[in-house]
């Protein structure tokens, strides 16, 4: 992509145009709070849809709705009557890449195929969504066909994939009911294919199946990520803390846990800690 | 080292205050520090079962850093060993989520410490898919990003050697080891301005052009590497005391690395082929002319023998690099999107290298808008559509593997490293158990980890 081709499509101009949706609902709504996805942000979401699929080229025209994850809000990081900078009532939705359609496009296919006629009946309610962003496949699971589909996956000759790269957990507060999510990385050696699995949790359920039984290399991966955000990996063999002291409170690596730090006197000037300085958001 | 011994029916009454008894739901306890292993040994005299557990690490000099080996002993043979890790844990990932993205590169280049180029790629690989520039990466940029990973697999290989052997001994492996560590160090500094812990891969290209010389100094070293490199099969590989204590030692075959999730030269020690450079090539490692080294004996001695091959190799890939290097003089090494790429070249002054003279009258003198687009770039950074993106490279250790998310913003919403030393030390118990103790020392420096990096 050339600078030029950027400055039309992406980046700036594209947030511009979800500012500009956004503004005109909040003129609309006065200063209540948008609820994402609630019928007032209805046209919002729309438009955020086709901006994001007008610059991504990998994802057909015709996908469904994207998974809104977040709201950002104003600019620099300032809240209330803090913020001075005329940018305070700026609202833009935070928008993962959605849902592709047929075809993916390469081997995606296949693997969809191959999947779907293992799990059989379960093939519906196993795979929530299948995404397709920067040539890398996801597929979205229901926890409960977690197992299941990582057994088929790794046994199935025409799937094979032997190896767990790893598991990484992700954190997504205001993706309410949805918030934590953890990642599975697996790899295919027989056919040099990568795949990208994705389960999430509510917070106030936080259980995921565990794959030790099936991925033993998932053992220390499955317990960092209960370490740090908190997901418990039903099955696993000795799911305790592993990087953080044994008897630490909390889970660092969660939204919701503070960074930590203090403020440094540097001739003169106080330098605040990281997690309170501006941010651009 | 401290050591703890239960034993079913203890009834000898200690009152040494610094080796108290405690009673225990397993029986009773002695805790020893001193040296008052008497009185323990009459305490555990007549039980029916000893079980010896003991802490190695996670001060112990033979464990790659802080590592901490939980043994359980029956005399000198192992039969329960675990790894205690966490120790250099320093919150790396949480503290690039309040960072822009390219800052992101300074704290992620120390992780991995021995191979910090590694560390920035896979970092650099997984926002470039994201921005989807990719294919903008300029020729140059990539050839010198090859070139400095490929001499960090000779400086982090010879590492791995070097303590390898003088954790069993052979203290002069250690010696000519670091004496050819420093030369890469050399050229480390001389390219990116410092040892280690660079941050010079960055997102878009690199940090910096190559200084003048630099392709001179790097032909030097690959002559001499040419020389030295002998060396070490001459000490080693023919050595009956080197082969006595490696060969046969922390066994593992194909099927246990699959399952365990190893990889690197642990997996290429079982005779399979898999580097991430010839399979899933990247950055142009398809177009360079070099072997994927394997063997097929499965244990220590191979895996030892395979990173001595694997430096030849990257020496040839380096020499490839130097010359299209010399094709490629004056070309950019960053990205030509001025929304990404860095504002700024470093120069050298009369005080070493420092801010650019020429860019600071340009932007103080000359332009306004300058002014404002390297201020906005600087400290708020550029902005990374949402998603998620798998980063992977082939480090010294194996698969690294950096899993970057984006919620659109300037900074990482999650970034989050698969480090293979990670990894590769779940399998310090399959092969330990049954060994001896002086065994797993081999073992383990057999899979090279590095806290750092297992930690982050």
């Amino acid at each position: 992509m050339t600078p030029a081709d950027r400055e039309g499509t992406g980046g700036d101009s594209e947030e511009q145009g979800l500012h500009d949706a956004v503004r005109t609902e909040e003129a609309g709504t006065d200063a209540a709070e948008p609820q994402v996805g609630t019928s007032p942000q209805g046209p919002e979401r729309d438009l955020g849809v086709q901006e994001q699929m007008r610059e991504n080229t990998v994802v057909p025209a015709t996908a469904s709705p994207l998974e809104v994850v977040s709201v950002r809000e104003g600019m620099f990081g300032v809240d209330g009557t803090g913020d001075t900078s005329g940018y305070g009532g700026l609202r833009r939705p935070v928008v993962m890449p959605g849902a592709a359609e047929r075809p993916y496009g390469g081997w995606f296919d296949e693997v969809a195929d191959r999947l779907a006629m293992l799990l059989g009946g379960a093939a519906n309610r196993a795979v929530e969504q299948v995404v397709v962003h920067r040539g890398e496949l996801t597929l979205h699971l229901r926890r409960e066909h977690l197992v299941e589909t990582v057994r088929h996956l790794r046994d199935d000759a025409h799937l094979r994939f032997e190896h767990c790269s790893g598991v990484s957990g992700v954190h997504f507060p205001a993706d309410e009911g949805r918030e934590l999510h953890a990642v599975y990385h697996l790899l295919s050696m027989t056919h040099n294919r990568r795949l990208r699995l994705e389960v999430s949790a509510p917070d106030a359920d936080p259980h995921v199946p565990s794959v030790v039984a099936v991925y033993p290399t998932a053992d220390w991966h499955e317990r960092e990520t209960y370490d740090f955000f908190g997901l418990v990996f039903d099955g696993h063999p000795s799911l305790t803390r592993i990087l953080m002291p044994d008897d630490w409170p909390g889970h660092p690596q969660r939204k919701d846990y503070p960074l930590g730090g203090i403020p440094v006197e540097y001739k003169g000037a106080t330098i605040p800690p990281p997690d309170t300085r501006r941010s651009y958001g | 080292m401290s050591q703890t011994t239960s034993s079913g029916t203890g009834s000898t009454r200690l009152t040494d205050p610094y080796a108290p008894q405690q009673e225990t739901t397993a029986g009773p306890v002695f805790t020893v520090t001193g040296q008052d292993w008497d009185s323990v040994v009459a305490g555990a005299a007549d039980a029916e079962e000893e079980r010896v557990v003991v802490n190695m690490g996670p001060q112990h000099p033979s464990t790659h850093g802080v590592l901490r080996l939980v043994l359980e002993l029956e005399g000198e043979t192992v039969t329960e060993a675990r790894c205690g890790i966490g120790y250099l844990h320093t919150g790396i990932e949480k503290n690039m989520e309040f960072r822009t993205w390219t800052q992101g590169t300074t704290f992620c280049t120390r992780m991995d410490y021995l191979s910090p180029f590694y560390n920035e790629a896979a970092y650099a690989m997984g926002i470039e898919r994201l921005l989807d520039i990719e294919d903008d990466v300029p020729e140059r940029a990539q050839v010198m990003r090859v070139l400095l990973m490929e001499l960090n697999r000779i400086s982090s290989h010879l590492v791995a050697i070097a303590t390898g052997g003088m954790e069993i001994g052979a203290l002069t492996v250690m010696t000519i080891g670091f004496r050819e560590r420093e030369l890469v160090l050399d050229l480390f500094e001389l390219i990116t301005g410092l040892r280690m812990n660079h941050a010079f891969i960055r997102p878009g290209g690199v940090a910096q052009d190559m200084p003048p010389g630099a392709l001179e100094q790097i032909r030097e070293f690959v002559k001499l590497m040419n020389k030295r490199l002998p060396e070490y099969a001459a000490f080693c590989n023919a050595n009956p005391v080197f082969k006595g204590r490696l060969s046969g030692v922390g066994h593992l075959d194909l099927a246990g690395c699959l399952a365990l999730g190893i990889t690197g030269p642990v997996l290429r020690s079982t005779g399979y082929a898999w580097d991430l450079r010839r399979t899933q090539p990247y950055w142009g490692y398809d177009t360079y002319d070099f072997d994927v080294v394997t063997w097929d004996t499965e244990d220590a001695y191979g895996r030892f023998r395979i990173r001595l091959e694997e430096m030849w190799q990257s020496l040839r890939i380096v020499e490839q690099c130097a010359d299209r290097l010399a094709g490629l003089e004056g070309a950019p090494v960053v990205v030509a999107d001025k929304k990404i790429a860095w504002p700024a070249q470093l120069a050298v002054g009369s005080d070493g290298m420092g801010n650019s003279l020429d860019h600071i009258r340009h932007i103080m003198g000359e332009s306004m808008e300058a002014l404002i687009h390297h201020f906005k770039l600087v400290t708020e950074g550029f902005r990374v559509p949402a998603g998620q993106a798998y980063g992977v490279v082939e480090s010294p250790r194996g698969e690294l593997a950096c899993h970057v998310v984006s919620d659109g913003g300037t900074r990482p919403y999650r970034a989050h490293f698969r480090d293979p030393s990670f990894v590769n030390l779940q399998a310090t118990s399959v092969m330990a158990e049954g060994g001896m103790v002086a065994d797993i020392i081999v073992a383990v420096a057999s899979l090279d980890p590095v806290m750092g990096g297992v930690d982050r």
